[in-house]
């Protein structure tokens, strides 16, 4: 009980710290100043007035709403004398994982950097900033020559580190048994079984209403969908953080997503932020990093070929220029297994003095990165919304999905929990795959990596995006990958080669993953 | 038994769909089709024979035909007191304005010149009358750029009047609608079984085609067919032009595209008015066409939306282009071309032209029936016409149009 209430306070002593050097509380703090001329402060009882002022005009929501947002991306609750590496990651060896796998990726960005002559940064020349700032919004048609330029690394690299993660403390006998796990990844973190899904996903039951089922054609809308149009738009009408985050579980109306994501992820344009992204927008004038390059490249890549994102190319370099010169995201990195990768001015190697993260961002992209920002085009075009919800989704979610953690939702966890999933309720269908050379997470892994994103029509990825904002965990990636494997299950046990299991699951744009989700959790004999 | 497919401008491939269907196939070019239709060559078609044009198709696909026709059907309302041909305090079309402001040239020069006079710094778009595939289409800012076809120009005097080709000059539309920077213009394709009682049918997946140029309304790049001409057939020789999804999109993601940035609400209106244009459109030709039993016809439309969502009728055509850039394309138009054919030949029997013309639901495939005059103006039984999500494709609303009733609100 007392060690309970110790960690709460701790907790509480933190999320102030963190908030009281935000925006936010200078807010409050002008408010409380100016509302002392109002008639109803009474001296006497200055506090109570002041608090039941900032109930009625709104300012307790929206503190309301910066509390519940810490709460969702505080790491969970430690001893306090655990020292900070505790934070980023407990287990040992993950750690050292991880430092291995940064190591070798800074190698091969040094080594691209020394073959091709070109430095990491550089301050741009007057005139080449000029013509950049008149291309801004066009820099899709400016192509540089990028055929020399090569992804860092691409997702089917990091697997095979995944693969040959070990825990050296773990000893499983060299027997087979039932229990022994047939998957590539080898390593005992604990996840969800279906019933443990079945509660951690309860909104998505058979008997509770869904957008992405019952709002489609067939069912009249009066049974659902009006009535949870209504709800959203009291919700955003309140302006209530937590109470958005328990809605969307059940899907957002189209219309009311891009305001709803906005609440849940405590986002709102106000004009400090506009200037923000303007100051990013001016670094990326006046330096050029490397990084521009590999950014170029991967939108080129990927974006620039996609049916539903090659609209928006032009988003996407504004967009991620900007994110690498950002470093309020190396905040991150305190509860991020990984850690910003370091480079020294040239000539003082080694001194700490000068050393500076390199991107500023402290992110490298790889391949297929730029499609983490794509979907998020459909609902915002206002660059420095757009900016600001990317960030935030990146600073939540999408950096466990490429760092090496036992986080839940970290992408160790979530490939285990994919192959567990395929190998207690499905496993004729994974014993016949891992016999023909078809491991199953050879095939899921990219679809994990970027969150379904490019693979996925978009009003699909959005209803399932829509989720995993909800719960506020990356596990519905796992679930639906498996879903997958379950709904062609048919085809795939006739398949006799990794090539045709590929071939099977390479269309998924045709797929409704609410449906899909349902059946698996909740409609099969388990 | 015949059936006639013309391939005017870029012919796909017909013979596997045809398969189910015993009988020849024979490419009717549209010369074909006035040679079958001609009074001088005294053919007829006989009861087994179906073609894919109506016989006067022009005057829905020629350009300044087209803006003939629904000039005059807006006077004919307005003489009639039609609540539809009501005007607002500019004198404006409330619900009829819905072709941008058009002269013919040369014969309406003079007009042309008042109207340019009053806004001297628009742009207008000149277009040859019976060409495709944005061939000869230009821009212009300036009278000088057009002398050659005013009516007092001195070389008229020498040059007879058929030798100076027949253009329309439009006010182009300098504010489109802009996704990603970049315009788009949508191509919808609708199929009409019969224009009196008019029967039509809107195909669900139509597509958006977006240049590869970034868009710019200034003069400097007046000349820059790349930024304003959304042709397939002019984008795909542009530097950016992309093989893999050629600059297009559906009509679903424009949908989605809209819904989440701009509200459901003005998202379903502009869906209820592009399907009302369409209805108008050919509702103002359906008196004048030759309703042969034996036709049927697939046209394409081209709209274009403005930024302040309200959609333009550009035009047009009689024989869209059923050639593929991408794969996805490739496939659409396949289908697009089945679901053609199990519509006007029921069941891919030997046609008899004698046949009501009325198809059964299961049969439509990607079609959705956009206007049905007899059901319109029949009673009840009309909800298994109206789709969802505030697509009220039609009849409902078409239905008090036809009875000159006031209640418009099911549209607007």
């Amino acid at each position: 009980m007392l060690q309970e209430e110790s960690d709460l306070s701790l907790i509480i002593a933190q999320i102030v710290q963190k908030l009281k050097g935000s925006n936010l509380y200078a807010q409050l703090e002008r408010q409380a100043w100016a509302c002392l001329q109002r008639p109803e402060i009474k001296l006497e009882s200055l506090k109570e007035d002041i608090k039941e002022f900032f109930k009625i005009s709104g300012w307790e929501k929206k503190l309301q709403n910066a509390v519940y947002s810490e709460l969702s991306v505080f790491p969970l609750p430690s001893h306090p004398a655990a020292p900070p590496e505790h934070l980023k990651e407990p287990l040992v060896y993950m750690r050292k994982a991880q430092g291995s796998w940064e190591k070798r990726i800074l190698k091969s960005l040094n080594s691209m950097c020394t073959e091709l002559s070109i430095p990491l940064a550089r301050k741009r020349p007057v005139g080449e900033q000029k013509e950049l700032l008149s291309k801004w919004n066009e820099m899709g048609t400016d192509e540089p020559d990028l055929s020399l330029f090569r992804p860092v690394y691409a997702p089917k690299d990091f697997l095979e580190v995944l693969i040959n993660l070990r825990n050296p403390n773990y000893e499983n006998g060299d027997s087979l048994s039932f229990r022994t796990h047939l998957g590539l990844i080898q390593v005992p973190l604990k996840v969800k079984d279906i019933p443990e899904l079945k509660e951690f996903f309860v909104e998505l039951g058979l008997t509770t209403g869904q957008l992405g089922i019952d709002d489609s054609t067939q069912v009249p809308p009066e049974l659902f969908e009006n009535e949870h149009v209504r709800i959203g738009q009291k919700v955003l009408a309140e302006q209530d953080g937590a109470a958005a985050q328990q809605y969307i579980r059940q899907g957002s109306p189209t219309a009311l997503r891009a305001d709803l994501w906005a609440l849940i992820l405590n986002i709102s344009s106000q004009p400090e932020d506009i200037l923000y992204y303007e100051q990013l927008k001016t670094n990326v004038i006046q330096h050029d990093l490397l990084v521009d390059s590999l950014i170029y490249k991967d939108v080129k890549l990927t974006a620039s070929n996609d049916d539903y994102y090659f609209v928006f190319e032009d988003y996407l370099y504004q967009v991620l220029l900007c994110f690498s010169r950002d470093t309020s995201v190396l905040g991150h990195f305190a509860y991020n297994s990984a850690s910003p990768p370091k480079s020294y001015i040239r000539g003082k190697l080694g001194l700490e003095e000068y050393a500076v993260f390199y991107p500023p961002n402290g992110v490298i992209p790889f391949h297929g990165f730029s499609m983490y920002v794509a979907p998020l085009c459909f609902l915002y075009h206002e660059p420095s919304k757009l900016y600001q919800i990317f960030r935030e989704m990146y600073v939540r979610f999408f950096f466990r999905l490429h760092s090496i953690s036992s986080h839940p939702s970290g992408i160790v966890s979530l490939c285990l929990l994919f192959e567990t999933l395929l190998q207690t309720y499905l496993p004729q269908l994974f014993y016949h795959l891992r016999e023909i050379g078809a491991q199953p997470l050879r095939i899921s892994f990219k679809w994990m990596v970027r969150a379904f994103s490019g693979y996925l029509a978009t009003d699909q990825l959005l209803l399932l995006w829509d989720r995993i904002l909800g719960y506020n965990s990356l596990e519905i990636l796992a679930v639906l990958a498996a879903a997958v494997f379950a709904f062609r299950a048919v085809n795939l046990m006739e398949v006799t080669s990794l090539a045709a299991a590929e071939a099977v699951l390479a269309d998924l744009s045709t797929l409704k993953v609410m449906p899909l989700l349902q059946i698996f959790l909740f409609a099969t004999v388990t | 038994m015949k059936i006639g497919t013309s391939t005017e401008s870029g012919g796909g491939s017909f013979i596997g769909l045809l398969s189910t269907i015993n009988g020849t196939l024979n490419r009717m070019s549209v010369q074909t089709i006035r040679n079958v239709f001609s009074v001088e060559t005294g053919y007829r078609l006989s009861d087994d024979q179906i073609v894919n044009h109506f016989p006067n198709h022009y005057e829905l696909t020629r350009k300044d035909l087209m803006v003939k026709n629904i000039k005059r059907y807006r006077k004919e309302l307005e003489k009639e007191g039609s609540p539809l041909a009501e005007k607002d305090e500019n004198g404006k079309y409330l619900y009829l304005d819905f072709v941008p402001v058009t002269y013919m040239l040369p014969a309406d020069y003079n007009l042309f010149v008042e109207e340019f006079r009053k806004s001297p710094s628009s742009t207008w778009i000149m277009k040859p009358c019976g060409k495709a595939q944005g061939k000869g289409i230009f821009l212009i800012n300036k009278l000088s750029q057009i002398k050659k076809w005013s009516r007092d120009s001195k070389t008229s005097s020498f040059v007879t009047q058929s030798t100076k080709e027949a253009y329309v000059i439009s006010l182009y539309i300098n504010n489109p609608l802009l996704i990603g920077g970049r315009k788009f213009d949508l191509r919808l394709y609708v199929l009409v079984s019969t224009y009196r009682p008019l029967r039509c049918y809107m195909y669900k997946l139509g597509f958006c085609r977006f240049c590869t140029v970034k868009y710019s309304p200034s003069t400097s790049e007046l000349d820059n067919m790349f930024v304003h001409l959304t042709n397939v057939a002019i984008q795909k020789h542009g530097e950016d032009y992309n093989h893999i999804h050629g600059g297009k999109w559906t009509v679903s993601n424009l949908r989605l595209y809209l819904e989440s940035t701009r509200g459901k609400e003005v998202t379903g209106k502009l869906f209820d008015e592009i399907h009302w244009i369409i209805v108008q459109s050919l509702k103002a030709v359906a008196p004048v066409m030759n309703n042969d039993k034996h036709c049927f016809e697939c046209y394409g439309y081209d709209i274009i939306i403005d930024d302040k969502l309200k959609p333009w009728l550009i035009e047009v055509n009689a024989s869209p282009s059923l050639t593929s850039s991408t794969a996805n394309d490739r496939i659409l138009k396949y289908n697009l071309i089945n679901d053609t054919l199990n519509i006007a030949v029921p069941n891919g029997e030997i046609p008899d032209c004698k046949w009501n013309k009325s198809p059964p639901k299961e049969v439509l495939g990607n079609y959705e029936i956009l206007y049905d005059e007899e059901l319109a103006q029949g009673d009840g039984a009309d909800r298994e016409l109206r789709s969802r999500q505030g697509q009220s494709l039609g009849p409902k609303g078409g239905r008090s149009r036809d009875l000159g009733r006031t209640v418009l609100t099911t549209w607007k």
